[in-house]
């Protein structure tokens, strides 16, 4: 059965290492969901979180061939329940009318904060695990979301 | 010391002695530092034959093979041979001239993205901006090449990186964070256990081996394996010689074209102990149909090798050799006479089988190299229907003495692959068993080995089509031959030209000498051109898609029409003469 997995890679922070660990998925044939990269605490090691869409046998395969990958130092699924994740979300959402008062409450609900507000539009800024993310932006909906910008999954373990 | 000279350097330091390329514009140092070094350079016609020449060497040897090239096209020239190699986990280092560091991005007169280009095809590239990481990144890339599952390693030299100095300091050691070759069994005593108990239960176990036998030398430690529990061994195609065909327990070739009783048996198997094999589509037709009675074992040093496209129940991930050496230690042969009784059974009720026809027969050519050379030679193949028939007929005894593109298919390899394995091994024999259409995409090397005055032997099985595509047609699109008819060559001609011996052969009274002549041929190639069947078909096969049990062109069917049974692993006094 298809579900998502979230694989957290150490890989080396060198040129080119995105464009092999992207190369490699798509190449596979595997469905990717989102990708991250930062630095992590040693400036020589980059982080890659990748959210895959798969099932148990074709996720072993994209943990084993992410493992042969030279300049990937390390591949670990983070199972359900044993890690935080989070993103950042930022929606566009329109003011029509007196709804500011509205989703100044919804955005208070979610933890989120309201910025860049202009006559007739206001972004609203989100950081949350990726099902409270998924529930604030149906809630937005109604409203009119005109643009959504997520960051992809960042997860550690617990 | 300068880049180039800091690479020649770290060659020689690998031990390597010969390298194949073509000079240009972006290596012009690196050919420059090589020249007066003891290191033997062959110029070849075509990027494309250095790469698999390389291969070919490779193959042969079990080193590392090395090939140059310069930038943009040069380097677009070795991606076939790469990507051959690379399916076939060979380890070659392939290092390719790039334009200056500031010009990289910038179009500029034959630049390509080398890299970016080859990165799906190598197990590993390296593009070498700062030539203080030159001596680091040569050590890592034959390192890595030649360790754990070995490929091809591309190293990217910008020709300023060449030119430039420093001091040539060489790492003794080679630390790569990310890359650590699985210490040899580490963990894996209880799967080997595992493993044993089931070979002493089981009842019709069959050994299925590919080319990590060869990679990893484990041959002798696979004869003792199959001696000691007395299981029979089917290879693959590129297993072909890790297991003597000549021994009883041989059952040849599995598979698309294997034989029909090998099929048969592994279809009835209750246990398949697959080691260094990786269940290829032309092993196993429809995937989920194969082997699907058995208990599976699977011994392989790539972890992405197990259950990629057949579940398994007992995966050992490690070095072939080393696995089975400890396998050895702890295997009781099970109580298997009858079951290889039934294999017995069924290799003499389905040979291979083959009809006189009025033309000369390309199996019985590869039947007759196969018995001149008393299976002592090395051979490569192109690809298509006469790579099929060399694997069935010629019998292979020795490792890396099949010298053939599995994976990637790619025919123009085998003449080419031909003259790198007699750089690698100047006292064997060395055969190309070629067919007209693989032979003529890369027949222009014949100027390569003639200039070195190579003795290597090609044997092309001229019948005038792409005979595989031919076959297809006539099975799968109502024999309308788009594009499959090739124009005829005048092959003879065409190999005096370059300086080779040219022989037409078109009568069967004709194969045999014309094969010992050119055992004769010393300080040259020759080049048979064997006039065959056109409408041969290679026979069996398993169609697309389908249980590999279930093949065209089996015995039952053929023999209706007058074929003769070619018995292959069945002695004389064996064979079922009632049948024939």
């Amino acid at each position: 059965m298809s579900e998502k997995h979230t694989i957290s890679c150490l890989v080396e922070n060198h040129f080119g290492v995105l464009a092999r660990v992207s190369g490699l998925i798509s190449a596979r044939g595997f469905n990717i969901d989102s990708l991250t990269v930062s630095t992590t605490e040693d400036p020589t090691v980059s982080r890659m979180t990748i959210v895959v869409d798969a099932d148990a046998q074709k996720l072993e395969q994209v943990k084993r061939q992410l493992g042969r990958l030279i300049d990937v130092i390390e591949v670990q699924e983070l199972k359900e329940g044993e890690f935080i994740d989070r993103e950042l979300l930022l929606a566009r959402v329109r003011v029509n009318g007196n709804v500011l008062p509205e989703l100044l409450k919804l955005a208070t609900r979610f933890g989120a904060k309201l910025s860049d507000a202009s006559d007739n539009s206001v972004v609203i800024e989100a950081a949350g695990d990726t099902k409270v993310l998924d529930a604030l932006v149906e809630q937005l909906r109604p409203y009119g979301i005109t643009k959504l910008v997520r960051t992809g999954r960042v997860a550690l373990e617990k | 010391m300068k880049g180039a000279q800091i690479l020649v350097e770290c060659l020689k330091r690998e031990g390597i002695q010969v390298v194949f390329g073509i000079p240009g514009g972006a290596n012009l140092p690196t050919f420059d530092a090589l020249y007066g070094s003891p290191i033997q350079v062959i110029l070849t016609v075509h990027e494309q034959g250095a790469a698999h020449m390389a291969d070919g060497y490779a193959r042969a040897t079990g080193k590392v093979g090395v090939c140059l090239a310069t930038s943009g096209p040069g380097a677009t020239n070795l991606v076939t041979g790469i990507a051959t190699a690379s399916m076939d986990s060979i380890p070659l280092v392939a290092i390719t001239g790039q334009v200056r560091t500031f010009m990289i991005g910038n179009d500029a007169f034959q630049e390509a993205d080398t890299i970016g280009i080859t990165r799906p095809i190598t197990k590993h590239s390296y593009l070498v901006k700062d030539v203080k990481d030159l001596t680091r990144v040569m050590r890592e890339a034959f390192y890595i090449a030649s360790t754990g599952r070995p490929g091809p390693v591309l190293v990217d030299l910008p020709v300023d990186v060449t030119l430039s100095e420093t001091e040539f300091v060489y790492p003794e050691d080679v630390n790569i964070r990310g890359y650590k070759p699985r210490p040899i069994l580490e963990g894996q005593e209880p799967q080997i256990k595992r493993a044993a108990e089931a070979i002493a239960k089981s009842k019709r176990p069959v050994i299925y081996a590919g080319a990590g036998v060869i990679r990893s030398e484990a041959s002798a430690e696979l004869i003792e394996f199959a001696r000691k529990t007395q299981i029979p061994v089917t290879t693959t195609l590129l297993g072909l010689g890790a297991f003597p065909e000549s021994d009883p327990l041989s059952l040849g070739m599995l598979g698309m074209h294997g034989f029909e009783y090998t099929n048969y048996a592994v279809a009835q198997s209750d246990l398949l102990i697959a080691i260094g094999a990786r269940f290829d589509d032309r092993v196993t037709g429809k995937a989920d149909e194969f082997a699907k009675r058995a208990t599976k074992i699977h011994i392989d040093v790539d972890p992405s090798s197990i259950n990629k496209t057949v579940m398994v129940d007992i995966p050992i991930i490690g070095d072939v050799k080393q696995v089975l050496r400890k396998l050895n230690q702890l295997a009781q042969g099970p109580q298997i006479a009858e079951w290889l009784n039934v294999i017995q059974e069924m290799r003499r009720k389905y040979p291979l089988v083959y009809r006189e026809k009025t033309k000369l027969l390309p199996q019985y050519v590869i039947q007759q190299i196969s018995e001149v050379t008393e299976g002592n030679a090395i051979v490569a193949t192109g690809v298509g229907q006469h790579q099929m028939w060399a694997a069935q007929f010629y019998r292979f005894n020795r490792p890396r003495s099949m010298i053939t593109s599995g994976g990637l298919g790619t025919m123009g390899f085998g003449l080419p692959a031909a003259i790198g394995a007699q750089f690698g091994c100047p006292e064997a024999v060395v055969w190309d068993i070629d067919g007209d259409g693989s032979f003529q995409m890369t027949a222009q090397e014949l100027a390569t080995a003639a200039q070195h005055k190579l003795p290597i032997k090609v044997a092309i099985m001229n019948n005038q089509f792409h005979g595989m595509v031919r076959q297809w047609q006539d099975l799968f699109y109502q024999g309308r031959y788009a594009q499959s008819k090739v124009n005829p060559i005048n092959f003879v001609k065409l190999a005096e030209a370059f300086g080779c011996v040219g022989i037409r052969v078109e009568k069967k009274t004709d194969v045999r000498p014309a094969i010992e002549r050119a055992m004769t041929v010393s300080d040259r190639p020759t080049v048979i051109d064997f006039i065959v069947e056109e409408s041969e078909d290679c026979w069996p096969m398993i169609a697309p898609g389908k249980p590999h049990f279930e093949m065209l062109g089996t015995f039952e069917s053929l023999k209706q029409e007058g074929g003769i049974p070619q018995y292959r692993h069945v002695k004389p006094e064996e064979a079922d003469l009632s049948l024939s």
